[in-house]
Parts: C-alpha cells; structure tokens; sequence
C-alpha cells in the first residue's frame, strides 16, 4: 500500500499557495465552494490510488479547528 | 371475494375451480408459488421444466396493465432463453445499448453499454413489463401441452399462512370462497407489500427516500433516436431531472423528477402532466397518455429470504429503486437461483441445505444492488449542499474532462452478481480470466453457428475447452476455441484449455486447466451443497 505523502513534496511552496489564492480572486463564497470541488475531483484523479485517497480524506477530516485533540 | 387490485393488460389465467376445492381433507402440494408476476411465472416454468409440480396462485387473472418495469437486462434474456421465452421478448422488444446524457439543453457525454461484440443478446431491450409475463404465460402454456407440469390459479388469493412442522398450510380466498391446501415449500412472490411477508410479521427494513418521481408513458409518432436520454436541470424541468426513453408499439417513456413534498393531486392531473410532456417533448408532437403514476421508493431487505419451507423471491425480498433496472433483473437472478436448488432437494438429489445458499447468494447479490441504486438515488438527490457541490462540480466538467464520466451517476444498469465467496464454489485457476472466475455466470460467446449459453444450462455441464472431459458427468460440452475468439479470450486467456464446471443457474462452479474425476467430483459434490 502507498503511503500518503505528508512531508513536503511542493517545489516553490510559496509560489504554489499563491496560486492557489489567485486562482480564487473575485470569487463569491459559493463560486470558491465550486472552484474548491471541482480541483479536489481533479487532484484525486489524478492521484488515481484509492488507498492514498481514503488517506487523504481521513487526514483531512481529522485536521481543523473543529477536529478532536489528539491523544496524547 | 378476492376484489381487483388494479387493471389487468392481458387476461391469461380466469378463475377456474379446482377440484382442491371441493377436496375432503387439504390437498398437498410440493412447491406453491404465491404472487403470479414476472418471477412467480418463471420460477414456476423453470421449476415445470425441471418435472417438479409448481402451483400458482395469483389474485388476479392476468398481467397487470401499465408498462411498470421496462428496462429487461441481458443476463434475464438469457435466462429467459434458458426458459424459452427470450425469443418472443427480444422480438417484441427496443434493443438499446446507447444512454446519452444532458446537462440543461447540452449533451455533455453518451456511452455504449455493450461496448463487447459476440454476445447473443444485447445489453437491454425495452419492453412493457405486461408483455414480458405474457411471454411467460405464453411458455408455460406451450409446456404444459408437452406435459410440464405447473398450475395457475387465477383470483386465488392467500389470506392465511401457517407453518407447521412438516409444511406449510395456506387459506385461499376465491370468487367461490376460501379453501386450504397444503405445501411442502412456499416461495412467496408477492410483491414489495408481499402480503406473506406480513402474515409471518417479517420486517422489511432500509431507507425510504422523500423524492417523487412522474411517469408518464405516450403514446407518440417520433424520430427521436433508440437510446436512454438524461437530462440533469434540463430547461422543462428546471432543478431536476428527466428521463426519456423508447418501448414497443411507438410508447416512450418519460420519467420526472419532482422533488420532496409535492402536492401529489394536482401533479397527477391530466392538464398539467400534458403541460410537461409538452414542455419536454416540443409544442409540435401529439401523444396520447397511456399510464401515469407519481412514486416514490426505498431501498429496503429482509433479513433472510428463507425462513424455512417458506422463500421470498424478487420484490418481496428486497426493493430497489428503479434507477439501474436492478429490481425485475435482480428479481429474474433470483428465481433463476431458487429454481435448480428447489427442483434438487424436492427429488433429493441435494441435501436440504443446499437451500439456504438461496438466502447466502442473492442476499448477498440484494445487498450490491442497493448500494449501486441508493448511490445513484444520492447523486439524482443530494441530500445536503456538500453532496450538491460536488455533483454539480462532476457535471461541470464532464463535458471537457473524460476522466469524470464514471462519477456521473444516472443510474447503474442491472449487471448479474458475481457469487464470488459462495460456499458452493469450487476449485479454480487463476491464470485464466478473472471475468469467469467461480461464482460469475457464463459469458456468453460464439460456438459453431451458434451461442454458447444455448448450449449449456438447466443441469450440472462440464464444458471441456480444447481438451476432453473428465469421467463422472452426464452433461458435457465439449468445444474448440481457436487462438484469439471470443471463446478464447473469455475462458483460456492464455491457457491452451480448459475444463469449467457450470451450475444449473449458468453459473461458474469450479474450473481447471486440468482436472481428474475425483476433483471434478468434489467439485460436484460441494455445488450441490453437500459438504
């Protein structure tokens, strides 16, 4: 099974997330709501690997403000 | 009395005394199939043909009119085929293969069902759901002429059921008054308020969904094209879905969406049905309404579809909704599943476990038809603006990304269940193809000047592929497949041959490269269940 990469593997860190702001200028909440659906469908296709995605949204939906502390 | 439910569209049995009516004590019989709709026929030819008496009691003398299920999936014609009704049904049918869908006024992508030559039937045909039990009506009569024997007893309603150690005794209701009669074994056909089912205080659980949903078959003189056309938010009916599709004697079928809480009154009256229609189909077509209804569905099983001497078989069992075609299909692989198992333990030729691989497969099968029609039912119907964003966003690029076709969700259509962990499977060999791997039914394939699936079925076969069969089986098959054919491709791969032992329901038991007697016969042995 492959392995979610969670170290960082984006060259230009910086240049990639302001892209991704860019990308979202002059959009309303609900177009930035699309834009954000429609780039996770096309990532996920790309990554192809079931396993890497159902890592992918454990790992997403256990992050956040709203998530549980983690055991210590 | 037994008053009418419904209209019938073809009376094929009137209401006839029997002479178990006048009887002094209740008269026995070895299987009584109640409910005489499309899987109570075939179960009940199936079972003829095989010389097992079959008793059918339906509460009406016929065919229930409106075209109801029409979507009729290749592995039912072949199963119908086995039974000798596929003919007429292919005959009388619309062959599609196609399905286009649209996204407002734009087609954003269309797929070929069968995109595989070489089979003998195609993919779908439409045919009113009347029509198809008629065609089993019309069989069974032909069989009984020769002698098989089975029994329809129209107006013959069930209103008591009692199971008792050593069978099941049943009241009758009839226009002369109720009667009893005994069975060995009771497979409740009945329907998705299977009347049986709630005799026996049985649940039936699942998820109701709260969308409704128009049919309103036409009759109408148009070149619209052969193929399964759908509309996501198409502009006649903005926000939701519709369906267009062709049957037999210039009827479409036209199916929309209408969301939850609708006034279900004034959606059902006639003015504003011919308003929709209109509005889909163009001011400049006529059309006459042929049958309308408004449903709505759940996707609901029971538990365990024996409970004992009594079976439950199609929409009694388990209910889908009707996007895939999944519940008369899933319901024809059922009965075809029951009636070998059924017909062996009667004769004792299998012990009586062998039936409870009746509830193990098809349970099992129900479980994956739910899941594939409850996710389209989620992708027509997203419950909540997450699962609506990102519907949306999957139609938002289909049109111009291929990669996002196989998330468009209007509906998976009807394909047979693999019993891929069945207790009755046997050896296998995985060098040869995955696709008839123990636990798939046949493949279909060229044979000579003809079909292989006419060829193999009804008894346990051994089809031995370039080589010759081992001793210790009646029915064999024995054929040649050159390098590169169908037949190759579907049971070799890249074996020189191969030995495949096939069920009675066209199933793949066990399978070989090569194989002696005794692993053929243990092959045997564990399909009838007798391990």
């Amino acid at each position: 099974m492959t392995d979610l990469t969670t170290t960082p593997n984006i060259p230009d860190p910086d240049g990639f997330y302001a892209e991704l702001l860019a990308a979202h200028d002059g959009c309303s909440a609900q177009e930035t709501h699309a834009l954000n659906a429609r780039l996770v469908l096309i990532l996920a296709n790309h990554i192809g690997d079931r396993d890497v995605l159902g890592q992918a949204l454990a790992a997403a939906r256990g992050t956040g403000p709203d998530a549980r502390e983690p055991e210590r | 009395m037994v008053e009418a439910r419904y209209r019938t569209a073809f009376r094929l049995y009137p209401y006839e005394r029997s002479p178990d009516q006048d009887a002094a004590s209740p008269a026995r019989h070895p299987v009584v199939i109640v409910g005489g709709g499309p899987m109570g026929m075939a179960l009940a030819l199936d079972l003829g043909l095989r010389g097992v008496p079959a008793l059918v009691l339906d509460d009406h003398e016929g065919a229930g009119a409106g075209s109801r299920a029409i979507c009729f999936a290749k592995r039912t014609l072949e199963i119908a085929d086995r039974l000798g009704a596929g003919e007429a049904m292919v005959r009388k049918g619309v062959v599609w293969n196609r399905g286009r869908v649209y996204r407002g006024t734009r087609a954003v992508y269309d797929f070929d069902l069968l995109p595989e030559a070489d089979h003998k039937r195609p993919a779908f045909i439409n045919l009113q759901q009347p029509y198809f039990e008629k065609f089993l009506v019309d069989q069974i009569r032909r069989r009984q002429a020769e002698g098989a024997p089975v029994e329809i007893r129209g107006r013959n309603r069930v209103t008591a059921l009692d199971r008792r150690a050593d069978g099941v005794a049943l009241t009758v209701d009839t226009p002369d008054g109720p009667y009893r009669i005994e069975a060995d074994r009771v497979v409740a056909a009945d329907g998705a308020n299977s009347p049986v089912r709630g005799m026996m205080g049985l649940g039936f659980g699942g998820r109701v969904f709260e969308d409704n949903f128009l049919i309103a078959d036409i009759v109408m003189h148009a070149d619209f094209p052969v193929e399964r056309r759908f509309w996501f938010d198409p502009p006649f009916n903005r926000g939701q879905t519709a369906l267009l599709h062709k049957q037999p004697d210039n009827v479409w079928r036209l199916d929309f969406q209408l969301g939850p809480g609708i006034d279900r009154a004034a959606e059902m009256d006639e003015g504003r049905i011919r308003e929709r229609v209109r509005a889909m189909i163009g001011p400049d077509i006529g059309f006459d309404l042929e049958w309308t209804s408004i449903y709505t569905f759940r996707c609901c099983s029971m538990e365990h579809y024996r409970h004992g001497r009594v079976f439950f078989a199609g929409d009694a069992a388990h209910q889908v909704s009707p996007f895939g075609a999944r519940g008369a299909n899933g319901g024809m692989q059922d009965v075809d599943n029951l009636g070998w198992k059924l017909a062996m333990v009667v004769r004792g030729d299998a012990p009586e476990s062998l039936l409870d691989t009746y509830h193990e497969e098809r349970r099992a099968a129900a479980d994956e038809n739910i899941r594939a029609s409850s996710r389209t039912a989620d992708f027509l119907t997203p419950r909540s603006p997450a699962h609506a964003l990102f519907r949306d966003a999957v139609l938002d690029l289909v049109e111009e990304f291929a990669f996002a076709r196989p998330l468009v969700n209007s509906g998976r259509l009807s394909v047979p269940c693999i019993y891929a962990a069945s207790s009755l499977n046997g050896a296998d060999d995985a060098a040869l193809p995955e696709r008839t791997r123990p636990g798939a039914p046949l493949a279909d394939a060229p044979v000579g000047d003809g079909w292989l699936l006419d060829r193999i079925g009804g008894a346990f076969t051994v089809l031995a592929i370039n080589c010759a069969a081992p001793p210790g089986i009646a029915a064999v098959e024995t054929v040649q497949a050159a390098p590169g054919s169908p037949l190759a491709a579907r049971y070799l791969g890249q074996a020189p041959r191969a030995i495949y032992l096939i069920r009675p329901d066209q199933h793949v038991a066990a399978r070989w490269q090569q194989a002696s007697g005794a692993e053929l016969g243990a092959a045997l042995r564990t399909a009838r269940g007798m391990t």
